[in-house]
This record gives C-alpha cells, structure tokens and sequence, in this order.
C-alpha cells in the first residue's frame, strides 16, 4: 500500500503535526507552547530521576505494544492486552509469594508465570475464533472484564486477606535493582526496561527469522493462499494469540514485579494495554517501531506529570496531543496523499 | 483527424523499473484500440496513468484536443473516462443496482431513491443489450455477469471511453462471444474502445487498429486490417512466434492419479462432482473440457484437499489421498497451478522470493532449525526468476507490484520446479502473453516426457486440443467422455460439452 519511505513519515509527520496543534491548543488557552514543551520534556528527561521513572514507564508500553503488533501482524485484533496484562501481574506476584527459592530460579519462574497466565488468557479468544470463528474483539473485550473482576477477588480473598493489596514480593523474585535507582537518584526504575527490549528483539526473531514466523505473516495477509500452502491457518490463529497474551503478560509481570513489587485491587483498567493499541498503530507493527513509540508515549506521559507544577499547562494537554497523533496515523491516506502532491509539486 | 483520447509521450517510472518509456496513444472516436504487448511490457501502467491511478513522470494527456492533468479516478470520471479493471470492484452483498449507484445515488429528500435506481439501471442494461438483473446479488451472479456490472457502472457514470484491462482472460468462449456484441453496441451507441488483450484473435476480430508496446517502449500503431496474428505477435515479442507446440506423441505408463465414484458439494451444499471416476497415467496429460460451473473447481479443490470430499476415493499412486490435509497431499507429490492467483496463488503482501517457497519454506535447505534460510530462499527465487523469464526488478519486489502474466509465470515457476508426480494446472496460461503461453505449454509436455502425470484444466479449446494426450468432458460433475484430441474437433468437443452424450465415449470413461 505504502512505500517505505512513507512507512517511516508517515508517523513522523503525524507526531510532528500532534505536538504542533498541541502548542496552538496551549496558545489558544493563554500558555506559552514553549514553556509548556520544555517543562514536559524537563519532566521526562531533565535528570536523572525523572530518566528513570520514564524509562520505568515505557517498559510496559513496550510489552503491551508488542502484544498488539504481533496478534495484529497474523490478522488478529488483540483488544484483550489490558486483561491479559493484569492476569500476568497476578500470576507474577503470586508466584513470587507463594515460593521461597534462590533468586536464579525465582525471578525467571514469577516472570515466566505472568507469560503464562498472559498466554492463557489469550488463549480462549484464539481457539473460539480458531474452532467458531467467534470474532476475538468481543471475545477479548469481555476477557478483559472478567481478568479485571477475577484479579480483585484474587487479590482480597486468596492471596491477601481481605485487603486491597497483597504483600511485596521478596527480593528473590523481584526485578528491583538497587544499583539502577542509585544510578537514577532512588527512581522506581528496575530490570525491566531490559527484558522489553529483549522482547522486542525475540518478536522481531520470531516473525522474520523463523518458519513459524513465516506462516504467521501469511496468514496474516492472505488465509487462503496459507491453506493452499498446506500451513495449518487455526493453529496459527492461537499461536499468534498465545505469544501476544504472553507479551502482554511479560507486561504485567514488569509492574508486578519491578515498578510495584505487588499486586493491588484496581478500580478501573490500568490503561496500558489500551495503549499498546496507539503504540503498535504509531509503531507500524514492526518491533523497531513498537520500542521507538513506547518511548515517545513513555516521555509524553511522563512529562505530562510535572508540566503542570512547572508551567501551568494542565496534563490533559498530552492526551490531546497523542489523540491527535493517533488520529493522523490512523487516517495515514490523508499524509500519504498530501505528500505525493507535494512530490508533484516539487517537480 | 479527431482523437478522443491523445496520451503522448507518457513515461511512468516505478522504483528499478521505468514501465512506460515515451509512449503515445491516439484513440479515434468510435474506434475500437487494441493495446498488445508481452506480460510486465506495461499497458496496465498505461490505462491506469489514463484513469488517474498513476501520476506520469513526463508526457501530456489530451481529451477531446484539451490538454488534461488526471489526478485522480473522479477527474477520469467526469472527463467521461470508465474503466473495467481485470480484477473487479464490488460489493459481493450488495445488488447489483446498489453497486452501480455507489456513491451517486438518486436522492428523493434525504433517502435514495431506489425505485428509479432501478429503473435507471435497467434502462441502460436494455439500451446496450447487456441483460443484466437490477435486483440480483453479486454475490449470485455469474463472473460474466459481474463484468457487465462493471460495464455498467462505467455507463451509469457517463462514460464515452471505455477502457478493457484483460476483459476476455475470466470470461468464457460464449460469454467472449457476448462481450464482443456488446463492443459493437458500445460503438453504435458512439463510444470508443480501449481494449487490452493478449488472445491476437480476438484483436483481428473486433478491433480497428492496434498500439503495440514492447519492454515499456511504443513500438508501433497500425490498422487490424492486413495485419496477421503472426504478425502482431512478432511485433510485440520482437521474433518470430510458433503457434502450435511441437510433441511426440505420449507414452503413458502406470496409474498415478485414480479417482473412483468421487463427490463433492459445493459452497452451497449441492452435489458437484457426482461419481466421477477417472485415472492419469504417468507420462500423459489430461485436458478436462467443460463449461465453467460443471464441477471443475470442486474437483480440483478435492483433489488437493482444499474441500472435503462425501464420499469415494483419490489415490496418488496407490496412496488414499482423501482424508489429507493440504499440506500432506503436496508432500505426497502433487503440484497445483491454481485458478484464481490472487485468492490462492501468492501472498501479494510477501515479496516474490518468499512466494517461491510458500510450499517448501520448512524444508531444507531453505530452513535449518525452524530458522529461516533467506540466502538459499533468494538464491532458488533468484534461478526461478531467470528460468521463467519472471520480469521482476528482483526476488525482494513485493509479488503485488509484478504484472499480472509475471505472477502467474511466478506461480507456475514455483509449481513446476517441485517436480510433482502429479500436476495441476487449472487455467495455467490465463492472463500470459503468446510467448509465455508457447513456453508454459512447451514446460508443461516437458513433464510429461519427463514421466510426470499433468492434469490440465482450461477453458480454452485450443489449449486443450493442443496440448492434451486425451480430453475428458466434464459435464453436470461427471466425466461423460473421453476423447483423443487427434481425432475429435472443436464442433464435437462443443457439444459434448454442452451434455450430448456419446455413446461410445459415455460406456467408457473409466479408462
Ligand atoms: N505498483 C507497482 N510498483 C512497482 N512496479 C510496478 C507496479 N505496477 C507495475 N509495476 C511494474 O511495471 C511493469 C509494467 O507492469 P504492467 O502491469 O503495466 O504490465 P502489463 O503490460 O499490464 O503486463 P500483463 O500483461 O502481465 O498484465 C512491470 O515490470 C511491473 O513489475
Ligand atoms: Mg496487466
């Protein structure tokens, strides 16, 4: 559809054009745009503290955004992130509770749990479409409420008792590093940030490297010519479901197990696995892109926290600024059109 | 002298390609203009720079003597520019009338007015004689009837030049024979023609003059009258062209495909293919003859277990096939050329060397460890390219931005190099040019010679009396005769076709 070249502008110029309507917003509601920018920025990366807390913050954007962009590479429309991801918090934090072992076997084991539940609940949207062709928007939307209700019950009655958050988990199973907050003067950043781009690394082994990668991206563009090819389409359909809940569980084990160290009762979505929607959509769905928008969200929001404090322009202000990006990737055909006039023009 | 359409030193450049080189095109009013060129020689290029789909890097397009700047299909539109594409644009559930009106529907208030969409509709139909049901579904009609549709929506749009990408290459012998009547209403009714084919007969038949393309370059108009078919071929492949392809005669030897007492349903649930029986022996090919719809599809799909079957059986050497799955029945030893390239075929989104090994990409040496090869994928893309003469600007070209006959040479590339016992090519030349038709057919006797088994399906007569050891006449889902191309004619395939039993023949198809 698109050429490289505008594969890459496209999202470029999108951004470009948010943060641009984002400074005639704060024009217009009396800041200065300047000002307003620099605070955000100072917010995000001034020093080291705020370094590491947004770093801390686009680990699991990175995760979450993994999820979507590898469901969405075979086909598939994984809304269901957000449960996946609090079903792999969960499972993190529970299985870092319930066993005293060394920190080698322990960590890996809590991670591996939240990879585990994250697959599991992606899992049921995977065969329904696979064995019913039941659509898995609707089957993950409703996973997501019954992730958030059953994780609460979870949280209050079994693993804690009858409080809002269970205990921490032991340093053996956590990803918290002394050494990194240090580094950052005590931020909450911890190990994560590592394993993310890990990830990002094994989606694009998996998908470009690999001949189970290679069926995924066929059926992802052309089910028929995958069933001619002999590949198997509906188990390719729940594979690619099973990795996408696991990049999302790997998600909520981060917060579980690094930002947080525990679990707690949420009133409402955490919102982060709605993110990895914007994020795989901003990123283009290919693994470079995925990291590369996390951490513009990761800055966006993070900044958005002290701009207030520092210049008065109120935090809203980013959500308009990234629905406005979002708006101009997700109607690319506008950019993709202006810019060949603009090719003509030039000539 | 009056030119409707003047196209004039056009170039239009893709990335490692330049399609159209300086060419010219003048289309008189009420003619009808063929534009003939070899597969990937850009005449698609050229119709969809004219229908705004493409912008030229140089040249001018003038309508009616005013200079024009097309920039989109709407442009095309007004200036009174339709074109029927090859692959059609429309909305399977919708009717047939709502598809035409798309988009400049009758109002009355704010609903539309369907009642004189309808009456508009059929109106048009009955003027150029096209019999098309307004209230049907696409969904329902006939692939002949949808490019009516097309036609129509072209009229319905007020188009006085009519552009043909490849009309003929979906259609039948009898639905081409329609088509061309509706041509010359077209004509009487005072519009003009582009029209491209690859089938020379056709040119010599219906049309008035011919601009032919080579390599992206014009190389020549001329009139139709006086030219030869051996002519325009020599033209546009710059040599000398034969048409007949030279073969011994075959000698078949054991069974390699049998097929006993075989059903299957179709889409609907309806019997298809109802106890058909036949057998293909090593070293022969098969032609199956038929008018569309009389179980060929289903056959073919049960065959290579792309539909399940309800009862009987399909043995590859011996081996019960019937309860495979694809990619178990490929293993097994069969190719398959299939009908439709973009639906089954390719991965238009994958590049060309991925789709060269769609089948075998687990195998090795294009796999080690579930890890792709890519060097070995490219290097087999790479000598396929060069042996089918696949014009690409190399194995990364995504399969989407290759011309039509270049993909299908990709295809049947692919399928031919697995070297199955058993080929199928379901309409292998559609869409080919005569020189890449001349090569395919010459590959596909090489099999046969080669003691491979070839089931050849076409529409085509020619094809089929040419290049088949023996002739099976599909009709109603059963083989109702087997004929041997040497002592039959195309008047006696006709009719078996249309369901005259012979009765010798009748007694005898399972041979
Ligand atoms: N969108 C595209 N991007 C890149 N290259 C293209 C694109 N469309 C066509 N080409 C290239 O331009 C050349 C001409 O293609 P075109 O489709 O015009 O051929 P054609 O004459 O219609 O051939 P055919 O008879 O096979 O349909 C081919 O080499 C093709 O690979
Ligand atoms: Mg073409």
């Amino acid at each position: 559809m698109f050429n490289r070249v505008q594969k890459i502008l496209i999202p470029v110029i999108s951004v470009i054009l948010g943060l641009i309507i984002g400074a005639i917003v704060m024009i217009i509601s009396g800041f200065n745009p300047l000002e307003g920018y620099s605070a955000l920025l100072k917010g995000a990366v001034g020093d080291s503290f705020y370094l590491g807390e947004t770093i801390r913050q686009i680990t699991p954007y990175i995760f979450a955004g993994l999820a979507v962009a590898f469901a969405f590479r075979t086909g598939l429309f994984n809304i269901g992130v957000e449960g996946q991801l609090l079903v792999g918090w969960i499972a993190s934090v529970w299985v870092g509770l319930a066993f005293d072992l060394p920190k080698v076997i322990h960590l890996p084991m809590s991670i591996l749990a939240g990879a585990a539940a994250g697959a599991l609940w992606a899992f049921v949207p995977g065969i329904l479409k696979a064995r019913f062709r039941v659509h898995e928007v609707i089957v993950t939307i409703m996973m997501n409420y019954i992730a958030l209700h059953l994780v609460n019950h979870l949280v209050r009655y079994v693993i804690s008792d009858q409080q809002n958050t269970t205990e921490r988990v032991p340093e053996t199973a956590s990803l918290k590093s002394p050494f990194l907050e240090t580094l950052t003067e005590f931020s909450t950043m911890h190990f994560g940030i590592f394993l993310a781009l890990a990830g990002a690394i094994i989606f694009w082994l998996i998908l470009e490297k690999t001949t189970a990668g290679f069926e995924l991206r066929s059926v992802g563009f052309n089910q028929h010519a995958s069933e001619y090819a002999g590949m198997n389409v509906n188990r390719n359909i729940v594979f690619s479901m099973v990795i996408s809940g696991a990049f999302a569980g790997l998600g909520g084990a981060m917060e579980g197990l690094g930002t947080f160290g525990y679990a707690f009762i949420h009133s409402a979505f955490s919102g982060v696995g709605f993110d990895g929607i914007a994020v795989a959509l901003l990123g283009g769905n290919v693994a470079i892109g995925v990291v590369l928008a996390a951490a513009l969200f990761g800055i966006l929001k993070q900044g958005a926290l002290i701009m207030p404090i520092e210049s008065g322009v109120p935090t809203e202000l980013v959500e308009i600024v990234i629905a406005i990006i979002i708006f101009f990737v997700a109607s690319s055909y506008i950019i993709a059109y202006v810019l060949q006039r603009f090719k003509k023009g030039a000539k | 002298m009056e030119y409707v359409i003047e196209m004039l030193n056009i170039r239009k450049e893709f990335p490692g390609i330049v399609a159209n080189d300086n060419i010219t095109l003048q289309l008189k009013k009420g003619e009808i203009h063929a534009l003939l060129g070899e597969n990937g020689a850009g005449k698609s290029t050229l119709m969809n720079v004219l229908f705004g789909l493409y912008q030229p890097e140089q040249g001018e397009i003038k309508v009616k003597g005013k200079k024009v700047n097309i920039t989109n299909p709407n442009i095309a539109n007004d200036l009174g520019i339709g074109m029927v594409h090859q692959h059609f644009m429309l909305v399977d559930p919708f009717t047939v009338t709502e598809n035409i009106v798309l988009g400049m529907e009758p109002k009355k208030g704010v609903t539309i007015d369907m009642k004189k969409a309808v009456k508009d509709v059929k109106e048009i139909s009955d003027r150029y004689g096209l019999k098309v049901d307004p209230n049907a579904k696409i969904a329902e009609i006939s692939v002949g009837m949808q490019q009516r549709v097309e036609i129509l929506k072209t009229l319905y749009r007020g188009a006085e030049i009519l552009i043909f990408d490849e009309p003929t290459a979906v259609l039948t012998p009898q639905e081409i024979k329609e088509l061309t009547q509706i041509f010359k209403t077209l004509i009487s009714e005072g519009k003009s023609i582009i029209l491209i084919t690859h089938k020379l007969k056709e040119i010599i038949e219906v049309c008035d003059r011919v601009t032919v393309i080579r390599k992206g370059v014009g190389i020549d108009t001329l009139d139709v009258e006086g030219t030869t078919p051996n002519e325009l071929a020599s033209l546009m492949v710059g040599r000398e062209v034969l048409f007949r392809t030279e073969k011994k005669t075959a000698v078949p030897k054991e069974a390699v495909l049998e097929i006993t007492k075989l059903n299957v349903k179709d889409a609907r649930g309806v019997n298809a293919v109802k106890d058909l029986s036949i057998t293909l022996r090593a070293g022969e090919i098969v032609g199956i003859a038929g008018v569309d719809g009389n179980g060929q599809s289903e056959l073919i799909e049960a065959i290579t277990g792309l539909r399940k079957i309800s009862s009987g059986s399909i043995k590859l050497s011996g081996k019960e096939l019937s309860s495979l799955k694809p990619r178990k029945i490929t293993e097994a030893g069969i190719g398959h050329i299939p009908q439709d390239r973009h639906k089954h075929g390719l991965v238009l989104d994958f590049p060309i060397g991925e789709n060269m090994v769609l089948q075998t990409y687990y195998q090795t040496p294009f796999s080690k460890m579930s890890m792709l090869n890519n060097k070995e994928i490219n290097k087999k893309a790479k000598k396929l390219i060069a042996e089918f003469d696949v014009r690409t600007p190399s194995e990364y070209t995504e399969a989407r931005a290759l011309s039509g006959g270049n993909q299908q040479k990709a295809i049947i590339g692919r399928e031919v190099d697995r070297d199955p016992d058993l080929l199928i090519a379901a309409q292998p030349t559609r869409g080919l040019d005569v020189g890449a038709i001349e090569f395919i057919h010459q590959r596909l006797i090489d099999q046969r010679d080669k003691g491979k088994a070839v089931l050849l399906l076409s529409f085509e007569l020619d094809e089929i009396m040419n290049v088949s050891d023996r002739i099976a006449v599909i009709y109603e889902g059963n083989i109702i005769a087997i004929v041997d191309p040497k002592e039959t004619t195309e008047q006696e395939l006709g009719l078996l076709m249309a369901g005259s039993k012979r009765k010798e023949a009748g007694e005898d198809t399972h041979v």
